[in-house]
């Protein structure tokens, strides 16, 4: 699966998702009503946290009967580990949190 | 076998509506530096070392070291950044250029450094830093 970085910069910009990330890596594959044990959010908000990480290429999933598995997949890191690629998606990101901050300031 | 030392150089830049005084003041008042860049302790004192530090991800603890290089009010900022994730040890250079406009700013971030190669020999070492000074001087000579 191709992606690109600044989308998976921007699956792990939510900390609900990098939580959810983390405890896959950490702890193995995870049915998302396991998950949404372990998370502060709905069984829907999980599933739909899932498929941006999947989008992303940072999960994967199976199917088990009824239950959908999801574990982590480190090789969707790889974008990230190209320093141009992650510095120019980080600053991009940056650049616009920056205008927003400024927006807020007032005058 | 010889190493060569690679350079790498990312550029961002944007005009925004806002004074350079403003714009300014995001990029060197720690509490307003904290709400878009991460948290940190940063002075605009030439010499000042502080880290950011962010959300740690994979195999990376979340902090960068920095150290300012130059600060020229309104104009110019300017701070080593070098991060501790392996795939990115990259000693690195962040450059901030402010330019006013009939709109605002003219806000330029360049940020510019070299990776050595992995078992590398004194000559890769050596051209590496080489180049990495002779970046710093290019920042500090154009302050002078």
């Amino acid at each position: 699966m191709r992606t690109r970085p600044d989308a998976v910069f921007r699956s792990l910009a939510d900390p609900t998702r990098r939580a959810l990330l983390e405890r896959l890596m950490q702890k193995g594959e995870h049915t998302v009503g396991a998950l949404t044990g372990h998370a502060n959010v709905s069984q829907p908000a999980v599933s739909k946290h899932l498929g941006v990480l999947k989008a992303a290429g940072l999960v994967e999933d199976r199917r088990d009967g009824r239950e959908t598995h999801y574990r982590a997949r480190p090789a969707g890191f790889a974008p990230l580990f190209g320093w141009l690629t992650f510095y120019s998606a980080f600053w991009n990101d940056r650049f616009t949190r920056l205008e927003d901050l400024l927006k807020r300031m007032g005058p | 076998m010889t190493t060569a030392a690679e350079t790498l150089s990312v550029v961002t830049e944007k005009e925004m509506s806002h004074p350079p005084e403003k714009v300014w003041r995001a990029l060197t008042e720690t509490s307003l530096l904290d709400e878009w860049l991460m948290k940190n302790d940063f002075r605009p004192v030439v010499g000042h070392k502080f880290s950011l530090r962010t959300q740690p991800v994979g195999n990376w603890n979340g902090i960068i070291d920095c150290e300012v290089l130059a600060v020229e009010p309104h104009r110019r900022l300017s701070y080593t950044w070098v991060s501790g994730i392996d795939a990115l040890r990259v000693q690195s250079v962040v450059t901030w250029t402010l330019k006013a406009t009939s709109g605002g700013t003219l806000v330029r971030m360049e940020q510019s450094g070299f990776r050595a190669d992995q078992g590398q020999n004194y000559q890769g070492a050596k051209y590496g830093w080489q180049l990495f000074f002779g970046g710093l001087e290019r920042v500090l000579g154009g302050l002078a």
